[in-house]
């Protein structure tokens, strides 16, 4: 009976913290919603679709997300589009084509560039990379969107990179290795067989490292200039929700409307990466084996 | 060392001399010499870690593929060494098929299954892909069961059913031989009887090697029985020589049920 009531407790300890996770994303909605709602009263919701962000504009404030939202938008595609290939091409030639050797000496830096604060990789994209985007591409400034997509690339690579080896390396064997008795190339193998079979994965981890990318604010607010203007132009300069939020957040009255507004901001980044988790879901499920 | 020549049962297909197999520095292999005819069933018979499927895999150099391995002595098909410098293992493959223990179709649907053979061997157009599914798929006794539905995912399949598509995706790319790793360990006695059928209708096209832990199967199906021991080939004959008169006492002892 004792044992009973004992294991009982801890059932109910582990059940909360399990629980947990579920009431911290209930509260974060309906604080961040709490305090973006009166926006909507003034200066109205309209005024979030104008094409202007200047909250402290001595004539007339303008609270648009527009040039915020495209911003981040921009520095998103670009960052995927260089760590998808990066990430996944790594992450199948160290599970599938590495010497065990070369394995051992991957690994660890991977891992070592997944810890890197992103403080510190802003530093590095300061100090080489817009010095260098800017004499490469014969700019008036390196602070540009690419600059921030290759940061954030580097930050992201290290994640789609391990989950996708996680997910190539589940793969059972007995798929490769019926496919290279029917005489298929080791190359074959993999593009035919290992990538389709770990899809799946491979697409859970490009979901998260596309969140890690929308959300991180530190080295894109270092690189990319912060310029609010509406651009699809990968050498302009930009300005991101995160890096907004980040830099206004400090020195804004409380409860004014320019207060509301970088709630609202986060609402958008909110709704952003649950959509994203969402479709990540999705897509697990529709590709799942079986 | 037990050398047993192939007289006058049918011509050698696979002629093994010499082989010894190291996993590391463990040999897993000693000295095998033997001779597999063509067009008949060859039975590896022998407790587990003998070195039966560890042989069955030096025939198509499944082995190549393990960190580690290596291997000497030669491996002749039709006379030609496929351990030579000039060996190409992608046409060895071909000529070579391998269905293993456990059914490891891939998830995809039947037809891409059997299709995937011939896809990798060079053929695009679907009206010659749909003849070789189908030939492939009636050869393996699967056609009638599944002509219905080839594009469902071929984990919808029973585990016999799963067992015979493999044979059926082995047999698409016509090879000459065709290696079987204990085919029917993992399927119930109604699905192992097909199975042993099938063996028995393709006999008469195909060599076949077949590693079995099932004594009564290899009795069953096969010509040929090869008595694996520790890394050694303690005997082979006619399987009907080896199962009433083996002439080792490790054979007899192992036939009879004393280990094993």
């Amino acid at each position: 009976m004792r044992y009973f009531r004992k294991e009982k407790i801890i059932e109910l300890f582990l059940q909360w913290t399990a629980s947990l996770s579920i009431v911290i994303v209930i509260c974060i909605f309906v604080f961040i919603f709490k305090e973006a709602v009166p926006f909507a009263k003034h200066p109205g919701l309209g005024e979030l679709f104008s094409t202007r962000w200047m909250p402290t504009s001595p004539q007339k404030e303008s609270f648009g997300l527009v040039p915020l939202v495209t911003g981040s938008f921009v520095v998103t595609v670009l960052a995927m589009l260089l760590t998808i290939p990066f990430g996944v091409g790594a992450a199948v030639y160290i599970s599938e084509l590495a010497a065990p050797v070369e394995r051992e000496i991957l690994k660890p830096f991977i891992e070592v560039l997944a810890g890197i604060p992103s403080v510190v990789i802003g530093f590095f994209g300061l100090m080489v990379l817009v010095p260098f985007v800017k004499s490469c591409f014969g700019l008036a400034t390196g602070l540009t969107a690419f600059s921030g997509a290759v940061l954030l690339a580097l930050m992201a690579i290290p994640t789609v990179t391990s989950i996708s080896e996680d997910s190539l390396r589940s793969v059972p064997r007995s798929y490769k290795e019926a496919s290279l008795a029917l005489g298929a190339s080791r190359l074959r193998t993999i593009w035919r067989v290992t990538v389709p079979a770990a899809l799946p994965g491979i697409m859970a981890a490009v979901m998260l490292g596309t969140g890690r990318v929308i959300g991180e604010t530190m080295a894109v607010m270092m690189v990319t200039g912060n310029a609010a203007i509406i651009t699809f132009w990968p050498f302009d300069s930009v300005r991101t929700m995160t890096a907004t939020i980040a830099a206004e957040m400090g020195e804004v009255a409380f409860g004014s409307d320019h207060y509301r507004a970088l709630f609202c901001v986060g609402v958008v980044l909110l709704l952003a990466t649950f959509g994203l988790n969402v479709a990540a879901q999705k897509v697990l499920s529709r590709y799942r084996m079986g | 060392m037990v050398t047993w020549k192939n007289n006058g049962l049918s011509e050698t297909k696979i002629h093994v001399s010499n082989l010894d197999f190291y996993y590391g520095i463990t040999q897993a292999l000693f000295d095998i010499t033997m001779d597999i005819p063509s067009q008949r069933v060859t039975a590896l018979i022998g407790p587990s870690g003998c070195g039966k499927s560890t042989f069955l895999r030096a025939l198509n150099r499944m082995n190549d593929i393990i960190d580690g391995t290596r291997i000497t002595g030669h491996v002749l098909i039709d006379d030609e060494d496929i351990y030579g410098s000039s060996a190409d293992v992608v046409r060895l493959r071909k000529r070579v098929g391998m269905v293993f223990q456990k059914s490891n179709p891939f998830p995809k649907s039947l037809f891409d299954n059997v299709a995937y053979g011939p896809r990798t061997h060079g053929i695009k157009n679907h009206k010659q892909l749909s003849e070789i599914v189908e030939r492939s798929l009636r050869r393996a006794a699967l056609w009638d069961e599944v002509k219905d539905r080839l594009s469902v995912s071929a984990m919808d399949l029973s585990g016999g059913q799963q067992q015979r598509l493999c044979i059926a995706r082995a047999l698409a790319i016509e090879p000459e031989i065709l290696l079987m790793d204990e085919p029917a360990s993992a399927l119930d006695p109604k699905a192992t009887a097909k199975i042993e059928d099938l063996i028995d209708q393709l006999s008469d096209d195909y060599t076949i090697v077949i590693v079995t832990h099932n004594m009564q199967q290899a009795a069953r199906v096969s010509d040929v029985t090869a008595f694996f021991y520790e890394g050694h080939l303690i005997e082979m004959g006619q399987t009907e020589q080896i199962f009433t008169k083996p002439q080792q006492k490790g054979t007899e002892d192992y036939i009879t049920g004393r280990f094993g």
